[in-house]
């Protein structure tokens, strides 16, 4: 064997080692480097109790409301609204300002604490954005099309 | 088969190479100068604007292309360092040492630029994500690997410890790379990939592209460059050196 195939042999293993060993790590902290947990996990009980945590998922269409408590001094401050990942939801409230990129129909991502009545309560709410990139036009062109394609389905169902 | 692989060989030499690396990098400033141009006419006035976004989606023009190619600078760095220290070749390792600047850089812009978008977009400059602090770890990697590679005084160690600490580091790659697949991360999804293609219109994907190949152009211009200085840096006591025109004029 010749020396550079000695080293060569040398760098392959220790590379081996070393994914081995990086794959190891990032199995075992595989769930701790989730940036938030799903309303399914939450429900499950896997979220940290008494502790702040965050939570993600979409903004259920029709659920935000603003003001809740009627109050004209905490009016467009207090907001609630629920999320979801399809099969559970929580609901959330938060004191503050929503981002640009709020709507419902979107992913959030939220932080603060479960609190004793079941709804989140949050002291910070970030916009998720999605991969899609596209201008105006195409994205109400692809509206239409989801709308006709859906009443040609409801239309098609009834016998 | 032989005389291939001893023309490859014979550019191993710092001394052949250090002319050819002078032509890579005329060609390769002109393409980047000019792709740069077409690149960002399309990116500011060709593209049109975000349904969602709308104008403040344009720093992807420049994001996703430095963030590209921070990740793949990187491999090619540890690809001359793993040939370094197989081949024992000088030049190999003033390869690496050459790319770093440029893949910190990149790195940098990708990061500065990704929290410009996400205080409008997410409401946060920076976040404890795991896309975002892979990346972050990605640049202290090529800090710390020109560090200590300029820390120890004796060129050929100081060039085998920082080889080590760059393959070492490979595996941060793969981890920015799928982290917004393998957990869940604020920073979304790839919006183009080699497997489901593009969830992006046609033009605003060219225009990226077109900034993409201007990166790559700039990253091979300035690598060139840098890769001569440290030539005539290391081989200044040779007769070669003391022969060039520009060294003797």
């Amino acid at each position: 064997m010749k020396a550079r195939h000695k080293r060569f042999t040398f760098l392959v293993a220790g590379l081996v080692v070393l994914a081995s060993a990086a794959y190891l790590v990032i199995k075992g902290l595989n769930e701790n480097l989730n940036y938030y947990f799903s309303p399914t996990e939450v429900i499950e009980g896997k979220a940290p109790p008494n502790h702040v945590f965050r939570l993600g998922g979409l903004v259920v269409p029709g659920s935000l409301k603003r003001d809740e408590l009627g109050n004209e001094k905490t009016k467009n401050v207090l907001a609630t609204f629920v999320v979801t990942d399809n099969k559970n939801s929580v609901k959330v409230r938060y004191k503050g300002i929503l981002p640009d990129l709020f709507t419902e129909g979107r992913s959030v991502v939220t932080q603060g604490k479960l609190g004793p009545d079941g709804v989140f309560q949050a002291d910070q709410v970030l916009a998720k954005h999605d991969e899609k990139y596209m201008p105006p036009e195409v994205a109400e062109m692809l509206k239409k099309a989801h709308k006709k394609g859906v009443a040609e389905m409801a239309g098609g169902s009834k016998p | 088969m032989s005389s291939r692989i001893l023309n490859w060989f014979k550019f191993s030499s710092p001394a052949t190479f250090y002319p050819l690396a002078g032509k890579i990098q005329k060609v390769a400033t002109v393409t980047a100068v000019v792709l740069l141009l077409i690149g960002l006419y399309m990116s500011f006035f060709v593209a049109p604007t975000d349904y969602k976004q709308g104008e403040g989606y344009r720093i992807i023009f420049i994001h996703v292309p430095a963030a590209w190619m921070s990740m793949f600078i990187y491999m090619v760095m540890a690809f001359w360092a793993a040939m370094g220290l197989v081949f024992r070749t000088r030049l190999s390792f003033m390869m690496a040492r050459a790319l770093a600047p440029t893949g910190a850089l990149m790195t940098f812009i990708a990061l500065w630029t990704g929290a410009f978008w996400g205080k409008p977009m997410w409401g946060a400059w920076w976040v404890w994500d795991a896309r975002l602090t892979s990346e972050l770890i990605l640049f202290f990697l090529y800090i710390g690997y020109i560090a200590l590679q300029g820390a120890i005084p004796d060129v050929r160690r100081g060039d085998r410890a920082g080889a080590i600490l760059a393959l070492v580091g490979v595996v941060n790659i793969p981890i920015i790379y799928f982290s917004v697949k393998w957990w869940n991360t604020l920073h979304q999804g790839a919006s183009v990939s080699v497997t489901k293609g593009s969830s992006m219109s046609a033009i605003m994907l060219e225009a990226m592209l077109i900034m993409t190949f201007a990166f790559w152009a700039y990253s091979i211009a300035v690598a060139m460059a840098r890769v001569r200085l440290v030539i005539l840096e290391r081989e200044r006591d040779t007769r070669w050196v003391s022969e060039l025109p520009e060294v003797r004029g």
